[in-house]
């Protein structure tokens, strides 16, 4: 950008034409320089470091000392590591989808109807969003609660005994609700605004080719913000194989339900916060970025042909 | 095509560094927030004020329930160092903070209250210093010899005894007269009193948590058990039997308990629990004797449970030879980070040594005192405990207990051990592991953990 735009300006005003682009240089790194030295200082440098870490064994008897790549080695036959691994794959085969079924169904029905209710709607179905998932998380623990949760009265009205959405057989669903009910209606949003973006004079020619409420939804509307479909597609792929923080929360109220290795995230962090084994904490972290790039280098891979966006 | 390209392998490198900074970006935070509570200028982060600014000032963490009126009373009677204080959580919590305040070689406090049971992970790293030479002599009647064993390694002191954890079955005097029960005098008339009350449509008899693994292990060491054996002459060697038969009857026993519904499963420490305490769904709740203060403070024996609490001793496995067992207790202990170990060790010693704070802890039941100048004050004995209606709890229940108390070895990697603990008991009140099974199973986990970390497992 500043090699192109800069010249119109200074050239043939001042001095030979090799200062000028000295000049360019300077300014393009000055105009780089704040992103640049955040970047490095906040993101280069500690990944760095976590690398440099992964690569140490610290012990309590014998000390430090450099065993290269056999952290990895030990997080990929780690049961623990492993079974969060599963753990937050399975987990992305349920909540996604389902989170995504969610937010096109809501963003549909919004932009296809339109009265004073819909602006109603669409700020109530995008509020758990602007709560913090940490809050969300307590709110919910609560909500599941056995002796003073509304599920209790609800089933005992019915004669039965409420489920334990915090007893290990359906924590499972307990965290996929709470993550469809926190992030459904963000996706919904973005939907909703590439809805907005469609140019309504397509609906109309479907329209006059015969096209119902249906197919105009599903043959016009979806393939039409398949972009952005893909794109909130990648986002929660990437949030939710590094989930932790409902489960961090809800541990406190269910500590032997979900382990300190329930998800690969929260096993680095007892790793390192708990065990003051930061060494095995930053292999688990890298370990987990390698699963997740594997998992969205795959997605991309799959979807290459139908992608618009990348 | 080429600039798709070349934005797919942004988007990828992208993904992969958000992946991986999660760690890193908690790493200096963590460390941060530990830095500016503890040494960021002092004074200014302290919970507490400061009364006499011009005095050298002791940086301190803990969280009993009274500590703001402890540290006033210490820094009101002293005239040589002052403290400032800071709750930065209990139990856990805390002793993360430390712990990556020790691998950051900076942040920690200069003075700490940790669970008795802790010293032997913080100790191993050289996180604490050996009091001994700071005036061990003048306080070393103080307190009994049991005490001071749980808070040494060898010869070194590592921390002021404060408070005890002798172990005992509170109950409910209602649910008992209500299904016509006397209190257990063994576990194996709890387990018949148990059914008994559950044949007669009555609540849980008690409660059998996952998440309270330092209980699980008092109760497998009343029978037999001793988990851990350590020379700290030797640092190297340790002793690790998870395994033996009491452990293993113990795991048995609190697990056919729960899989016939008899006990509870339900995690402690929690407000599913606490409201079920206050509702009668447990007939009895095996704890140490800080538990009523705990209760109280959590709002139980305050509304329609009022005075229905009472305490009974813990039951036992052989009557003709009691064992009594020991659950928290906490202590101060001198960090090496201490700027001056001398006047933190002048802290460690002193606070909560002071009559009225110590006073003002076990009437409240806060805490049950080591100090000998309460455990030894007819007041504190004699006390009628409003929480118990007013049982002489002391005199009948927790002296005994606490004076029949022996001390346990306590293991240098206590953190990992409670965590698999969790993780075994968990999968035993599932139904998915036998005892046995669970016992065997932890006993693995832990030696392996122990060698990893370079011990020699005997």
């Amino acid at each position: 950008m500043t090699e192109k735009s800069a010249p119109d300006a200074q050239d043939g005003t001042r001095g030979p034409r090799g200062k000028v682009r000295l000049r360019e240089h300077v300014m393009g790194w000055l105009f780089v320089g704040p992103f640049g030295i955040v970047f490095l200082a906040l993101l280069i440098a500690p990944l760095a470091y976590a690398l440099y870490l992964s690569l140490f064994q610290k012990r309590l008897i014998g000390g430090t000392g450099f065993v290269f790549l056999d952290n990895y080695v030990k997080a990929f036959t780690d049961p623990s590591f492993l079974s969060g691994s599963w753990f937050v794959i399975r987990f992305s085969l349920v909540s996604i989808p389902l989170q995504i079924i969610v937010a096109l169904a809501m963003a549909l029905i919004l932009d296809a109807v339109t009265s004073l209710f819909t602006r109603f709607s669409r700020l109530m179905i995008f509020l758990p969003y602007a709560i913090p998932t940490v809050i969300g998380a307590v709110m919910w623990g609560f909500l599941y609660s056995r002796s003073f949760g509304p599920l209790t009265d609800l089933f005992t009205l019915f004669g039965a005994t409420p489920p334990d959405l915090l007893g290990s057989n359906l924590i499972f669903y307990g965290l996929v609700n709470i993550v469809t009910w926190q992030w459904a209606g963000y996706y919904m949003i973005i939907l909703y605004a590439a809805l907005q973006g469609i140019d309504p004079a397509l609906y109309e020619a479907a329209r006059m080719d015969g096209a119902g409420k249906w197919q105009v939804a599903l043959r016009i509307k979806i393939p039409l913000i398949a972009p952005a479909l893909f794109l909130i597609l990648v986002f929660s792929l990437i949030g939710t194989l590094q989930f932790f923080n409902e489960p961090q929360i809800l541990r406190s109220l269910a500590a032997g339900t979900i382990g300190p290795d329930f998800t690969p995230n929260m096993y680095a962090y007892q790793q390192a916060f708990a065990l003051a084994n930061f060494n095995y904490g930053s292999a688990i972290s890298f370990a987990l970025g390698g699963i997740v790039f594997v998992g969205v280098y795959a997605f991309l891979f799959f979807t290459r042909k139908r992608r618009s966006f990348l | 095509m080429n600039n798709k390209r070349l934005s797919v392998a942004a988007l990828l490198a992208a993904v992969s560094v958000l992946a991986v900074s999660v760690l890193t970006a908690c790493s200096p935070g963590g460390g941060g927030g530990g830095a500016t509570t503890a040494t960021g200028g002092g004074a200014s982060n302290c919970t507490n004020t400061i009364p006499k600014k011009n005095l050298p000032v002791v940086t301190m963490w803990g969280w009993y329930p009274n500590m703001q009126l402890v540290v006033d009373n210490f820094n009101k009677l002293n005239g040589e160092v002052q403290v400032c204080w800071t709750n930065v959580g209990q139990g856990s919590d805390e002793y993360d903070k430390f712990q990556t305040a020790i691998s950051a070689g900076t942040g920690a406090p200069d003075v700490i209250m940790i669970e008795m049971d802790r010293i032997p992970t913080f100790q191993i790293q050289n996180a604490l210093v050996d009091i001994r030479k700071y005036g061990f002599d003048a306080v070393k009647d103080d307190y009994g010899p049991g005490a001071w064993k749980d808070v040494s390694v060898g010869d070194a002191i590592y921390g002021v005894p404060v408070d005890g954890g002798p172990l005992a079955m509170i109950y409910r005097k209602d649910l008992f007269e209500k299904y016509d029960i006397t209190p257990p005098k063994t576990w194996a008339e709890y387990e018949q009193a148990a059914q008994k009350m559950k044949d007669a449509g009555g609540p849980a008899f008690g409660d059998f948590a996952a998440n309270v693994s330092a209980l699980t292990m008092a109760l497998q060491i009343q029978k037999g058990a001793a988990p851990f054996t350590y020379d700290p002459a030797q640092q190297s060697r340790i002793g690790v039997k998870l395994n033996d038969q009491a452990s293993k009857d113990v795991l048995g026993y609190w697990g056919r308990l729960a899989q016939k519904g008899l006990v509870g499963t339900q995690d402690q420490f929690t407000p599913e629990y606490i409201s079920g305490v206050i509702n009668g769904k447990y007939a009895t709740y095996i704890s140490a004797a800080w538990a009523p203060g705990y209760l109280t403070g959590a709002g139980v024996g305050k509304g329609e449970d009022t005075g229905t609490f009472a305490v009974a001793p813990l039951p036992q496995w052989d009557p003709a030879r009691p064992v009594q067992v020991n659950w928290g207790g906490s202590a101060f202990s001198v960090t090496s980070q201490a700027k001056n170990p001398e006047l933190a060790a002048k802290v460690a010693y002193g606070l909560y040594a002071d009559q009225e704070s110590l006073t003002h802890g076990w009437t409240n039941q806060i805490i049950f005192p080591l100090n000998l100048k309460a455990l030894d004050d007819p007041a504190f004995v004699n006390l009628k405990v409003a929480f118990f209606g007013g049982q002489q709890a002391n005199k009948e229940v927790y002296v005994p207990a606490a004076n029949a108390y022996r001390g346990v070895t306590y293991s240098p990697f206590g953190q990992y051990y409670f965590d698999a603990m969790t993780k075994q008991v968990s999968a035993l009140i599932d139904g998915s592991v036998t005892g046995a099974q669970a016992a065997d199973r932890l006993q693995e986990d832990v030696t392996k953990y122990a060698r990893e970390q370079g011990f020699t497992v005997q």
